[in-house]
């Protein structure tokens, strides 16, 4: 999925072709991505546990939070005693990353009536990069669904289950599981890195502003101060007032490295 | 405990509703061509600063973790390689788990 979809995913998806649908790949990609990165509710359950949340508390977190940094974020400062106040204002404000999400997204979703409150509760930073490295619409919707079916069981199981047996547990460091999340961040944006300056010039800055910040502001809030980049491609370079035009074949199309 | 519960429901609440909030911006907004575009490129920015966060940051210090940058600069090569995005994955984690494992980083 990273290298063959090329530029399409940096445009609008064209539009779906309800016919057989090659879905072994979106699939097959998004329920390891799943179950992968749904392993590190483990360190959640037991980071939650380990900063005096019991365990039914770090279940509803994932349950109805579902979504990773703001549920850290919260735990976090309840293991340093901050202000519960204080504690729940950085973890919503990190949550508004989805918001921002959702603004791309519902372009490719599409929700309608009730099926829009629950596609909400899927949008978020892994579901989000799946499904538009997509190559065209249908692909993007089925992948999303795989992708959040797939992270949303493993995420919830994985926090009950390190919520148990927090302090029992291997690091997941040993495995090499702290690599999962930026590894797949970055093979699921290279398509859009390769598809335009732009496109690679906002990625770069949007990392420089997440480092640099980084020491001086509470975690999460550096990544959301990373959108002030886009502001900026997007001031650069607005999107031409009709629809997206068709993808291009690009080197990658061709099957040039 | 109760403010506790309190925190855990207001904070899973909020969540919730930014989500929401995203997917429920009209259309029209988006005939913006200049929104449009900010729309677009917001993932490629936020992504990427996560990327770089959960590579170099440690809360809220920077930090060089050997094993952890060489299963990324693994990732990278296997995607120059343009190698499928699970092997991708598991190169990059077998990458930071071998070299933890012989003691090198």
């Amino acid at each position: 999925m990273p290298a063959a979809s090329g530029p399409a995913a940096a445009g609008g998806l064209p539009a779906a072709n309800d016919g057989p649908v090659v879905a072994a790949r979106p699939v097959r990609d998004s329920v390891a991505l799943g179950l992968a990165v749904g392993t590190s509710g483990l360190a959640f359950g037991a980071a939650a546990v380990g900063s005096g949340l019991s365990v039914a508390q770090a279940c509803v977190l994932s349950l109805i939070a579902f979504t990773g940094a703001s549920q850290f974020a919260l735990a976090g400062s309840i293991a340093t005693g901050g202000s519960l106040i204080g504690g729940v204002a950085g973890a919503v404000l990190l949550g508004s990353r989805n918001a921002l999400y959702g603004l791309r997204m519902t372009g490719v979703l599409a929700p309608r009536g009730a099926r829009r409150l629950l596609i909400a509760h899927g949008v978020i930073d892994e579901t989000t990069a799946v499904t538009l490295a997509q190559p065209d619409a249908a692909s993007a919707r089925l992948a999303f669904r795989a992708t959040f079916a797939t992270l949303y069981l493993t995420w919830n199981l994985s926090t009950l289950l390190g919520a148990y047996g927090a302090g029992r547990l291997g690091s997941p460091q040993s495995l090499g599981l702290d690599v999962v999340g930026p590894a797949a961040f970055l093979a699921l944006i290279w398509p859009q890195l390769r598809a335009g300056r732009t496109e690679r010039a906002v990625g770069l800055l949007g990392a420089a502003i997440a480092l640099t910040a980084t020491p001086f502001l509470p975690p999460g809030v550096p990544v959301i101060l990373a959108a002030t980049a886009a502001l900026a491609g997007a001031l650069v370079t607005p999107a031409r007032p009709a629809e997206p035009p068709p993808p291009e074949p690009g080197p990658a199309a061709a099957g040039l490295p | 405990m109760t403010g506790t519960w309190v925190a855990v429901l207001v904070t899973a609440a909020g969540c919730y509703a930014l989500k929401l909030t995203g997917l429920t911006v009209p259309r029209s907004v988006l005939d913006n061509p200049r929104v449009r575009r900010f729309a677009e490129l917001v993932p490629v920015a936020l992504l990427a600063a996560l990327t770089a966060v959960q590579t170099f940051g440690a809360g809220q210090s920077l930090s060089l973790d050997l094993a952890r940058l060489a299963g990324l600069g693994a990732a990278v090569l296997a995607l120059l390689l343009r190698a499928p995005f699970l092997v991708v994955i598991v190169v990059a984690a077998g990458t930071a788990a071998a070299l933890r494992a012989l003691g090198v980083a």
